[in-house]
């Protein structure tokens, strides 16, 4: 279980980086944190020409405040931003999700940028960008552009990112100071991929709730103008958003229970919403 | 010396441990022990069942830094079938011949310098296959129209004989009430983290392999390896390395892989090491055997079980591999469990099923018969509205019973079930739990209490194996039988001991639980004991029943140290004796030291007497012929063959154990929560404690994964869907709730230690225990594991929790489509182009190339049939492949039906689809399609939930291809550019819809 | 940059256990064969090759990662440390190692070396973690004989010793 031949580009700068895809796009499979990409090569499902390896761009790994966002680069790393207080701060829902992203270990080398490219239908990063309505920059050599998350998760595993361009930096609404969230979700085991993650924001009577692992890509449902999350109105949302769910069946559950699942840690994730008093 | 002086009995810290904790332990793979080292790769088939059409392996033999490349022909060619019980017409060569039987099957094995191009020219071999239905359910396997896996033999049916013991229909025509339970038993994977390796060398000069492997034992197999290399036993000489991570039974079946690499090794004219991966594994390396059940019980109106009636079927998965059938017969002279039954039928029947090979795994056999056998006993109890506990404390062997014969021949030595059961009680505070599970009851929660008893067997008399004959053949065939352990205990010239065993351990900590023994006998301390245990049959101290298997080490080779070590005590005590002037008899050999009360000398050094016997060969005392080399065997008479009526001593020993759990099950997610988990055991005496909790907890641990997550999972074709750890799911500490751990002592009175043995254990019993509880926190009496949140949920609102991996049902009315795909899914397309211009386009050969993605060439073979030669190069996904397309039922310009069929190293495809085409009434057509696909091969066992999605943007970057090109655009990459992940190969598999 | 070929090989350099080392690798080989098959540190296991069972963790400049998912020429420059450079500096057995022997945390000892290395980045984090705090970072290990509870209980104890608790 050995990876195919690859030739091994590690560029020092960005500019290195960007021209490598300018200049061989289809041709390359970008490496950050590797967590999945080292698994894939390694069983030869991808088999690219060219691996660009991101790790040693410094360039790529700051965490900053850009006018109502946080913004993380590409390269920063799971545990990195689990340890950093301005995402805490800024960034609770991020700070809740992100301990239940694989394992210890994975976190370790993991990054924000490469779990949102890879967009893996169950992955909780992905799902908290798109919840909280974040955008995800994609550089080529000669522009930058960003995308809404609801725009850039196409399929599992299928984004908007052309082959020239990288993923640069995620941009993270900042939480305003009302703002209230909640992360839960089901898996078998402790660090499986969730067979359901709900992620859940409530801000000024708008309620968003995000699903991952139900359908091909987080799926997003907002209410507005609620005055009061009662129980009763809890349920009712939890119900009437998981019917409109599109859901998938595997191995770990059918899509039947998806939807289930999808009801119950809707609940929870708003019951756990009222009770949220502090939030970093 | 007093027994609280011996070394056995204590927890002491294990000799194996620093070596293990600071990288110094050597395993397999850490092994290089000859010269020019060269590395194999191994094809596996991607199909469950396909004739192999050619193999063309001359591109990967090209490349450089690959050695050789070894065929079906070789293998052929080089060497015979392994030998089975039943018949010579049930081939089996370590590698597909003509056929593959089972996905991951081996097809070839390429040796090359290093691994890395070995794999790489595994994706040069070209193999064409032929697939056919296959059979995966053992049931559909008996049915008329299945696949005949082996057509020389002529019927999926490989094995069939009844048994009756007593007069069971007697009994069932008086009973007051019959009980049966109905059980689909699954199959499982013990999954060492290490997985089997093998370094094979050929000698041509004497016609010699040797071989380092991890195998297990049990060394029966060595002749059955030295048959299938046509060759003397002395010509295979197979070495143990000196570590080995973990077995649980399953590197018994790293056999077969032995004779493949030998045979490799010869071809290449190089030593060859072949290291397999863990996908490998969880495909290819063996299972338990997965087993239907029918078991009936006849109580009398007290519900006292009276009789047993038995129907098991065995599925022992693509061929009947040695040592199976014996998973069936483990059990069989204790079928009556722990149970006063005097009245058993039985009717056996195994199935060969597009499935892994069967073999050792944990509990072997066990947990496939206690299963059925403990649920029925809880339906039983339900029925008479009676305790669990109480039902089977009525009825199990009682105290002062022992030793009981059981009717099918089995001697319970010793024993006290009725105060095991109590104690498990006691310990989980039952009165407490049953009062928790009443206030849950009127809380509409579910809450579940469950317990289970298991007759543990050790020592496994061989003889049990030939139960697959009828007295008649056994009696045409060679006999066999007993159980024998040894071991040889040496004293060196400088007078160190040194102890030779033959049980092959995987981690359970032989080598300290021997130091003990033998300190003990000879009067040294444990840590001045060196225990070799890897095992060379070029020398130490091993016979055909050597391995690590039925808990021999506690039982027979502890028992043959012993016997060992008094031997070199006689020579210690007759050379002290001399020194000393007393007689042999008063020597004390304690501490390192010899001395006898009244001795004229001051006490001797045991090591100085030691060397004496080497140095003063001249001089040696009366009754002494020379140095200490005592080679001894344990081999107990009592284990015989078979009689006249099927009965015998299938074990040594028989140990005991009572699972007790009580858990609460959230209804809204299925999720299982364990609130208390006991279990019982009387092993007898305990050899070292901390072991011995070891073992237990590792058990609990298998057991628990068998019944919460693990199962080898095969979709409807034979694909196996569980070839990760990510779908294979082993149990982490997280999920892993205490346990409860109670000893009650009996000793064994066949054991020199009186110990019985307990390492299968929980794994044998914990997924029925869990059963019964989860039964009766939910009412449900039909149960199978894995208990999987997902699946519980289902089976709780009385729906099939499998539904996902069966064989679709036909469509629903009003479908056009004949594939029961797995996929399915249907859209409309807009084209701003006339209907007939979308139909000339859509069958024009020339039109299709630019439309397909990556199309390089599409030639018609036929009326209506193509094919296509397609390059996928998207994000790092390269290949080219062939793939076959029909269109057929074609009604210009009206509707049309595709089907596709494409293969590649990743996997395979089927696809068909169903194409209307309608005007628009504004010049357009609105293109509608109705698709059904189904996709095998490693992709399918990678990536369940994927797949849906996939099959949608596929079909869509077709047809907005074909929308470009019709607008005369060139169709740009579009969508499919966008496909990041490896499933974008999935295009090839389907053809173009 | 740094470009290295398909089939190329090149030297890495690196420092294993504290010594600076060099090794000649092609780009692909996983850190795990390099560790091994290169260097011949066979205290590092390999168990699954996709980074699920952990067997194959080491610390790369303090963390604990899957050697399995990164490949050699990733290492240039880093610091590694395998099981063969947790021992004490006199090579007998450091405070964690021999918690594992006195709570018969191991059995075959495959998975071992790597569930250490993770325990050393663990404690050093987190010096009086709770039973659940280990089991949750456990999660990333497979081990198949003990059930782990020797295992958490020698972390656990490690971190009392150690006087974190």
């Amino acid at each position: 279980m050995k990876s195919a031949p690859f030739k091994y580009m590690r560029p020092d700068t960005l500019e290195e980086a960007l021209s490598v895809l300018v200049e061989h796009g289809e041709d390359v499979r970008v490496l950050a944190g590797g967590q999945s990409l080292g698994a894939m090569l390694n069983m030869r499902i991808v088999t690219p020409s060219i691996l660009l390896d991101l790790n040693l761009l410094t360039e790529l790994s700051w965490i900053e405040e850009v006018r109502g966002f946080l913004a993380t680069a590409a390269l920063v790393r799971q545990r990195d931003a689990l340890d950093d207080a301005t995402v805490r701060e800024h960034i609770p829902l991020l700070a809740q999700a992100l301990p239940h992203v694989g394992h210890y270990q994975t976190r370790n080398r993991g990054t924000l940028g490469g779990s949102v490219a890879h967009a893996d239908p169950s992955a909780e990063i992905p799902l908290v960008l798109a919840t909280l309505g974040g955008e995800v920059e994609l550089r080529t050599a000669r522009q930058i552009r960003r995308v809404k998350a609801s725009q850039f998760f196409r399929s599992a595993l299928v984004t908007a990112r052309e082959p020239d361009e990288l993923l640069t930096a995620l941009y993270w609404p900042r939480r305003n100071p009302a703002q209230r969230s909640a992360f839960v979700e089901f898996a078998v085991r402790e660090g499986d991929f969730a067979i359901v993650a709900v992620a859940c924001t409530l801000d000024a009577g708008t309620l968003r709730i995000g699903f991952a692992g139900c359908g091909e890509t987080p799926q997003i449902i907002e209410r507005t103008g609620l005055v009061d999350l009662d129980a009763a109105t809890i349920q009712t949302i939890a119900r009437e958003a998981s019917a409109g769910l599109a859901c998938q069946s595997d191995l770990l559950g059918s899509s039947e229970y998806r939807r289930q699942l999808a009801a119950v840690l809707a609940s929870k994730a708003m019951s756990a919403l009222t009770r949220e008093t502090v939030h970093a | 010396m007093s027994t609280s002086e011996k070394w056995v009995g204590r927890s002491i810290e294990r000799f194996e441990d620093e070596a293990l904790l600071t990288g110094q332990a050597r395993f397999m793979d850490d092994l290089e022990p000859v010269a020019g080292l060269c590395y194999a790769a191994i094809l596996r088939s991607p199909h469950s069942c396909a004739e192999i059409l050619s193999i063309d392996v001359e591109a990967a033999r090209k490349l450089p830094g690959v050695i050789e490349v070894l065929t079906p022909d070789d293998v052929v060619a080089m060497s015979k079938p392994i030998g089975n019980l039943i018949s010579r017409k049930l081939q089996y060569y370590p590698c597909a011949v003509k056929r593959a039987r089972y996905f991951g099957e081996p097809v070839a094995v390429v040796i090359a310098e290093d691994r890395y191009i070995a794999e790489d020219a595994l994706d040069l071999v070209v193999v064409k296959y032929e697939p056919k239905a296959a059979v995966v359910d053992p049931e559909d396997a008996l049915s008329s129209s299945a696949t005949v896996l082996h057509e020389e033999f002529g019927s999926n049916v490989v094995h069939e004989r009844t048994f009756q013991y007593g007069d069971p229909e007697a009994q069932f025509a008086k009973a007051a009430k019959v009980v049966a339970c109905k059980v689909n038993y699954p199959r499982v994977n013990s999954t060492p983290i290490e997985t089997y390796g093998v370094i094979a060398d050929f000698d041509a000069s004497n016609g010699r392999y040797t071989v380092w492997s991890n195998f297990q034992g049990p060394f029966a197999l060595h002749p059955i390896a030295c048959d299938a290399l046509r060759v003397k036993g002395h010509q295979l000489r197979l070495i143990s390395p000196p570590s080995s991570g973990g077995s649980f039974g399953i590197k018994q079946g790293v056999y077969p892989y032995i004779v493949l690499l030998a045979l490799a090794a010869r071809k290449a004219g190089r030593p060859v090491k072949w290291i397999e991966d863990r996908l490998e594994h969880l495909a290819a390396s063996s299972a338990s055997t997965g087993r239907v059940t029918t078991v009936e019980g006849a109580f009398d109106a007290e519900g006292h079980l009276l009789a047993l009636r038995l129907s098991q079927l065995e599925n022992v998965g693509a061929y009947l591999r040695p040592p199976d059938p014996a998973a069936l017969y483990r059990m069989h002279s204790t079928l009556s469990g722990p149970y006063r039954i005097r009245h058993i039928s039985v009717d056996n029947k195994a199935v060969v099923t597009n499935q892994v090979p069967s073999g050792l795994n944990r509990g072997f056999g066990g947990p496939q018969f206690y299963y059925p056998l403990e649920r029925m006993m809880d339906l039983a109890a339900a029925k008479f509205g009676m305790d669990a506990a109480e039902l089977r404390l009525r009825n199990v062997v009682r105290s002062d019973e022992f030793p009981y014969d059981t009717v099918t021949g089995s001697r319970l030595e010793s024993g006290d079930y009725r105060k095991c059961i109590e104690a498990a009680l006691e310990r989980a505070g039952y009165p407490q739990l049953l009062a928790r599970r009443e206030q849950a009851r009127r809380d509409g929660k579910h809450f579940g209490i469950g317990i289970a008893l298991a007759v543990e067997t050790s020592a496994s008399n061989m003889a049990y194996v030939n139960l697959a004959l009828t007295h008649a053949q056994r009696l045409k065939s060679l006999p066999k039988s007993g159980a024998a352990g040894r071991a040889r205990v040496i004293m060196d010239p400088l007078g160190s001991v040194i102890v030779h065993i033959d049980s092959v351990p995987n981690g359970q900590g032989h080598r300290t639980v021997m130091a003990q023994v033998v300190a003990d006998e000879i009067g040294v301390l444990p840590e001045d004991v060196e225990v070799v245990s890897d095992l060379d049959t070029f020398g130490g101290a091993w016979s055909i029943t050597s391995g690590n298997y039925s808990n021999r080490f506690s039982t027979v080779v502890t028992s043959a140290a012993k016997l060992a070590g008094q031997q070199a005590a006689r020579k210690l005590r007759a050379a002290a004796a001399k020194e000393l002037g007393v007689d042999p008899d008063q020597v004390q050999l304690v501490n390192g030291m010899a001395s006898a009360p009244g001795g004229k000398n001051e006490p001797i050094q045991i090591r100085r007497l030691a060397m004496q016997l080497h140095w003063d060969a001249g001089n040696l005392p009366d009754g002494v012929d020379g140095s200490i080399s005592e080679l001894a065997e344990f081999s107990p008479s009592s284990l015989t063959v078979p009689d006249e009526h099927d009965r015998m001593r299938s074990s040594l020993a028989y140990s005991f154990q009572c699972d007790l759990v009580a858990l609460e099950i959230n209804s809204a997610t299925g999720r299982v929560h364990i609130e208390k988990y006991v279990t019982v055991h009387d092993a007898g005496n305990l050899l070292n404690p901390a072991v011995v909790e070891g073992q237990v907890r590792g058990g609990f641990a298998h057991g628990f994964g068998a019944g919460m997550l693990e199962r080898v999972t095969y979709a409807a074709d034979g694909t196996l869907l569980s070839g990760t750890f990510q779908d294979y799911m082993c149990p982490t500490a997280p999920e892993l709730p205490d346990v409860d751990i109670v000893h009650v002592i009996t000793p064994s009175p066949n054991t020199l230690h009186g110990a019985k043995g307990l390492g299968d254990g929980c794994s044998m019993l914990t997924p029925v225990t869990l059963a019964n509880a989860i039964a009766d926190a939910t009412g449900i009496k039909d149960l199978t594991p894995p208990f999987l949140p997902g699946r519980l949920w289902h089976l709780m609102r009385g729906e099939d929790p499998d539904a996902f991996t069966r064989k679709r049902q036909p469509p629903e009315t009003g479908s056009a489509l004949t594939l029961k795909g797995a996929l399915r899914g249907d859209g409309t397309v807009a084209i701003d182009a006339p209907r007939q211009q979308v139909w000339d386009t859509l069958l024009d050969p020339a039109k299709l190339k630019s439309i397909i993605p990556g199309c390089e060439s599409i030639d018609a073979t036929g009326p209506e049939t193509f094919i296509a030669r397609v390059r996928v190069n998207i994000a790092g996904i390269g290949g080219l492949y062939d793939t076959k397309i029909r269109i057929f039922d074609r009604k210009e310009p009206q509707s049309l039906r595709l089907s596709g069929r494409g293969e590649s190293k990743l996997g395979l495809g089927e696809g068909e689809a169903f194409v209307t085409l309608k005007e628009d009434g504004g010049g357009g057509t609105v293109l509608s399609y109705e698709y059904s696909a189904d996709v095998g091969g490693r992709v399918a066992a990678f990536g369940q939930r994927m797949l849906d999605g996939v099959v949608r943007i596929l079909l869509a970057s077709f047809f907005d291809r074909l929308r470009a090109y019709l607008r005369g655009e060139t169709p740009s990459s579009g969508l499919m550019a966008t496909v990041r992940g490896w499933f974008a190969m999935l295009q090839m598999l389907r053809g173009p819809k | 940059m740094l470009e290295i070929e398909a089939g190329e090989k090149t030297t890495i350099r690196f420092t294993l256990n504290g010594k600076p080392v060099q090794a000649q690798a092609e780009s692909r080989m996983q850190l795990a064969d390099l560790l091994r098959h290169v260097l011949k540190k066979y205290g590092t296991h390999v168990g699954c090759e996709h980074g699920i069972c952990g067997a194959c963790t080491v610390l790369v400049d303090g963390r604990a990662v899957r050697s399995c998912l990164m490949f050699a020429a990733q290492v240039e420059g880093a610091s590694v440390v395998t099981v063969e450079g947790l021992s004490n500096a006199t090579g007998g057995l450091s405070e964690l190692q021999a918690a594992f022997r006195r709570h018969h945390a191991l059995q075959c000892g495959f998975c071992t070396p790597g569930i250490l290395a993770s325990a050393t980045q663990f404690l050093q984090d987190n010096n009086a973690p709770s039973e659940h705090e280990v089991r949750d970072m456990l999660s990333g290990h497979i081990c198949r004989c003990t059930g782990y509870t020797g295992i958490v209980e020698a972390i656990l104890m490690t971190a009392q010793k150690r006087g974190g608790a």
